[in-house]
């Protein structure tokens, strides 16, 4: 399905030599939206876990007559969990976005001339890239007091707040790093055709050198809002409303055992349904861009 | 109005090189160069690779720093650290061997980009002139095209008029023909003779012998970081003096 015999030289092409293709040409196409969601791993894979919800069901009501079944359970708690999601969906935007804002300007700033700036941005970006996302986390809700007080108006910080800033940090540095080298790789001869046309160096990053890293950071940039996403549950163990910690009340409320594997199945799928398409997105984007030089 | 632009008169030479010297850390590249460059004139400087060819000429425009001498631009002091950049970069076009045009743009956008963003210019008036430019590069209806889509001579030609945009007094040319092939040489030569024979002071590095021959009022031969010989084409073809010149010609012609 996925693997094509790599094509034979072809002897009617004059001067035709197989070494000088690209090696990407031997991998498979790019999927259109239909094949790339309705493939057979995809549907298998979603299939799988609806199945083994409603299999673990039957197998778990054995000898319990007169209990709800565990798909009515499911759709019973579905609002509350739905609700919870969407908590986790608002983390991972605002984080995504304050993240990306800060990235791109530490990443600014690491490629600056001037030598303590320079090896500032550097230090900020390494020491967040190497910190555990929990432990962020953690700092953020310790270090963060519960409400601020601005121009003698005292405000709550909510901890949904707090996670959105813990979370922000590693994404800052992740994207630091993206742009540091997406605006190293482009030719340096970029730089000085802008400088010999009068161009400030300001003025070069804005206009010239930025719009051509967009493309090379896109894929990276998806990807990590994807695996931020996959991150977010990270803000239950701090005690945030999210679906995991929702999935937890939902749990205790029922007091069964038996709905706990198929409950937790049924958040990884909330999960997969909504990361998948960005990864699948991601792969086509780093296909397209790869080939174009 | 900087006081340097009153000192500077056109019977004065536009470009002026004394004793200039440059080294990328210990290599010395450039060994005392002087040269005088007045304006209208066309100069070819050629000489085998790594002889500083290109270093001098970037020098010019400042993206090199030297480490002693002097480059006087219209009476302005190149490498004085007080140097209105801009001032200068309004004065000196380049061209660039690979083109170096921006990709995200489009043709008409990359000649326009540097009037409008950097001189402030109106916007329209800037797009009527880089209409004419693109026109004299005789690149009519490509004007919407973006640099992936035109050929290495085509996107020169855009490198060119990008540069005339800004009006300058005097041009660079870095090898501009290097990357090109054979065939499309011809039509980026065409464009600087013309150039040349509408009076615009000319710097040119370059390996076309030929051309070099054709439009040079002055050819200047570098090898190891000095001027080993130099003057009008026709007598530095026919009677190189120098032995080291002579075996240069020899190997190229």
């Amino acid at each position: 399905m996925w693997l094509r015999p790599i094509p034979e030289p072809d002897a009617r092409v004059p001067g035709h030599m197989d070494v000088l293709l690209p090696r990407r040409s031997h991998q498979p196409p790019a999927l259109n939206w239909r094949e790339a969601l309705f493939n057979p791993l995809t549907l298998t894979l979603v299939f799988a876990a609806l199945i083994a919800s409603v299999i673990g069901t039957a197998w778990a009501q054995d000898g319990t007559p007169g209990q709800a079944s565990i798909p009515s359970v499911l759709l019973k708690w579905t609002p509350l969990l739905a609700q919870g999601f969407g908590y986790n969906i608002l983390i991972s935007v605002l984080s995504m976005a304050v993240g990306t804002l800060l990235g791109v300007l530490l990443g600014i700033l690491q490629v600056s001339p001037v030598f303590v700036i320079r090896k500032f941005a550097w230090l900020v970006t390494q020491f967040f890239r190497n910190a555990p996302w929990l432990v962020l986390l953690f700092y953020a809700i310790l270090l963060i007091p519960f409400q601020v007080t601005i121009f003698g108006v005292t405000m709550p910080f909510p901890g949904w707040l707090k996670a959105v800033i813990g979370l922000s940090l590693p994404v800052m540095a992740y994207m630091s790093e993206y742009v540091r080298g997406a605006i190293q790789s482009v030719p340096s001869g970029q730089w000085e055709s802008a400088e010999s046309l009068g161009f400030s160096r300001g003025q070069t990053m804005r206009m010239v050198i930025l719009p051509q890293t967009v493309k090379r950071i896109l894929p990276n940039w998806m990807n990590l809002y994807a695996v931020l996403t996959m991150a977010t549950p990270l803000v239950s163990i701090i005690g945030v409303d999210d679906i995991m910690g929702y999935t937890r009340s939902a749990l205790s409320a029922e007091g069964r055992p038996d709905v706990l594997i198929p409950m937790y199945l049924y958040v990884l799928c909330w999960f997969f349904i909504y990361c998948y398409p960005i990864s699948l997105m991601t792969s086509r984007l780093e296909r397209r861009y790869s080939v174009k030089l | 109005m900087a006081m340097t632009d009153v000192k500077w008169t056109a019977d004065q030479p536009i470009v002026s090189l004394k004793d200039v010297r440059k080294s990328y850390g210990s290599v010395p590249v450039l060994n005392g160069i002087s040269l005088d460059i007045m304006k209208g004139e066309v100069i070819c400087i050629i000489g085998p690779s790594g002889s500083g060819k290109s270093t001098l000429i970037r020098c010019i425009n400042a993206l090199n720093d030297i480490q002693g001498g002097s480059i006087l631009v219209e009476g302005l002091e190149v490498h004085d650290p007080k140097l209105d950049k801009l001032a200068l970069r309004k004065k000196v076009g380049m061209v660039f061997q690979q083109y170096n045009l921006f990709p995200h743009k489009t043709a008409l956008q990359n000649v326009m980009m540097a009037p409008v963003k950097v001189l402030k210019e109106n916007p329209a008036e800037v797009e009527k002139r880089a209409r004419e430019l693109i026109r004299k590069v005789r690149l009519e209806g490509k004007e919407n095209s973006y640099p992936g889509e035109l050929s290495g001579g085509q996107q020169q030609r855009v490198a060119i008029a990008r540069s005339l945009a800004m009006r300058p007094d005097i041009m660079l040319f870095d090898e501009v023909t290097a990357a090109l092939d054979p065939e499309t040489v011809k039509e980026v030569l065409v464009t600087i003779k013309d150039l040349a024979a509408e009076g615009m002071t000319c710097i040119l590095v370059t390996h076309e012998m030929g051309f070099a021959r054709e439009v040079a009022d002055h050819i200047y031969f570098t090898d190891k970081g000095v001027i080993v010989e130099h003057g009008p084409p026709a007598g530095f073809f026919a009677n190189p003096t120098d032995p080291r010149t002579r075996q240069f010609l020899s190997q190229v012609l």
